[in-house]
């Protein structure tokens, strides 16, 4: 072992962060290179569910919130495409690598948003769910992986409670809005689940990313800190969850749940899901519809190289 | 990175009198759009009053493989501190 990994795994042994000009085996970057472009190509995928209510906000005000969370939403992909930069890939490198399919994005933003309830569902479940994931990434051994963590964190419990008001709004409301919010739930629950990746045992990257500390708990463990934090907020809605076998276990504390439909999991994840390819192809469009604004950003930024700000 | 498009570091300065803190780094074309962007990227919250971007590749920094014997100076040298000098009892505001 040269001086080099020693000093690395020292910095992984001893809970200290590794920094982008320090050296790191080559498996170490290439699987922080995966995990986070795919969390930024979520971020920035995830604008797109939540952009289809935009215009159809029923208030003002749930229309600046939804607006405000779909800018941090994109800050949220910014940050993490900075990230990924200082492993040495480029910002347009990922883009063509999610438009290839080489990359990929979390699956649960190839559903689609049916109703102004699902406002309420993706903010409470899928933020919720991201959240417990996001916590946990702040002490990724990665420095700038964990400070931009941080920063997320710290935005997105805004989103969570904004998709949690809607979601007593409508339980709240008339017959029809509290269908409409059991309906969200009863779409958004097991996707929402899912979100976590497979069981550990079936986790094909979990085990070396755990040694690294680049992950630092399982996909398991953050499932059920999840489940058992949101079933009471969904009790507190007068909502049922939609699972006939959902059970409180006194002796461990925590709720149990029927075995997940994997099948389904994978066939969204390997490109079949609801709106997979319509959210794909919406990102391609605006990427190449806009190419004109990077070419005359360009050419002005060659003309004004001198311009004072 | 496609042509024109530059990264930029990012500095924010929370209340008249701190220091400017680095907080990550942004993309823009020219400097104006830089500025923009990093206001969007990272004042979105009230997080500061002033801000510079500079650009990435105007950083320089010391190669980690040579940090110690680069720090090395620093390290003995106690008498740098004032915690090193012993003052008699009863004398104050030293």
């Amino acid at each position: 072992m040269d001086k080099f990994e020693q000093a690395f795994n020292e910095i992984i042994e001893k809970d200290l962060k590794v920094e982008p000009r320090d050296w790191m085996p080559e498996k170490y970057r290439k699987t922080l290179i995966r995990q986070i472009s795919q969390h930024a190509h979520s971020e920035v995928i995830g604008m797109q569910p939540e952009g289809n209510w935009l215009l159809r906000a029923p208030s003002l005000r749930s229309k600046q919130v939804l607006l405000a969370k779909i800018q941090d939403e994109a800050g949220h992909g910014l940050y993490l495409y900075s990230v990924a930069e200082t492993l040495g890939i480029s910002r347009q490198e990922m883009n063509e690598q999610l438009h290839s399919g080489e990359a990929k994005y979390s699956s649960i933003f190839n559903y689609p948003t049916l109703t102004w309830a699902d406002m309420g569902a993706v903010g409470w479940l899928v933020d919720g769910a991201a959240i417990v994931n996001q916590v946990s990434l702040q002490r990724t051994s990665y420095g700038p992986y964990s400070r931009g963590m941080v920063r997320i964190c710290k935005e997105e419990s805004f989103h969570q409670r904004q998709g949690y008001e809607i979601m007593v709004q409508m339980a709240n409301g008339t017959p029809e809005q509290k269908e409409m919010a059991q309906d969200a739930l009863n779409r958004f629950w097991e996707p929402s689940l899912m979100m976590f990746g497979p069981h550990d045992a079936d986790s094909a990257h979990s085990s070396q990313s755990m040694e690294w500390k680049i992950k630092r708990e399982s996909n398991d463990h953050l499932r059920q800190r999840f489940i058992d934090r949101t079933v009471p907020q969904a009790h507190y809605l007068g909502l049922t969850i939609p699972d006939e076998n959902l059970k409180f276990n006194e002796e461990t504390g925590h709720w149990e749940t029927s075995p997940f439909n994997w099948d389904e999991f994978w066939n969204v994840v390997n490109g079949n899901g609801p709106c997979n390819r319509e959210r794909l192809d919406h990102h391609k469009k605006a990427h190449h519809d806009n190419a004109w604004v990077r070419e005359a950003a360009a050419a002005y930024a060659a003309k004004t190289e001198t311009s004072v700000a | 990175m496609e042509s024109g498009d530059r990264s930029w570091e990012v500095f924010i300065q929370k209340k008249p009198g701190l220091s400017f803190k680095h907080v990550g780094n942004c993309h823009g074309y020219d400097k104006k759009m830089a500025v923009q962007n990093a206001r969007d990227l990272y004042t979105r919250r009230g997080e500061g009053r002033a801000l510079w971007v500079v650009p990435t590749e105007a950083i320089v920094s010391v190669p980690l493989d040579n940090a110690d014997a680069f720090f090395d100076p620093s390290e003995d040298k106690a008498y740098r501190h004032a915690t090193f000098y012993k003052i008699p009892d009863g004398v104050s505001h030293l």
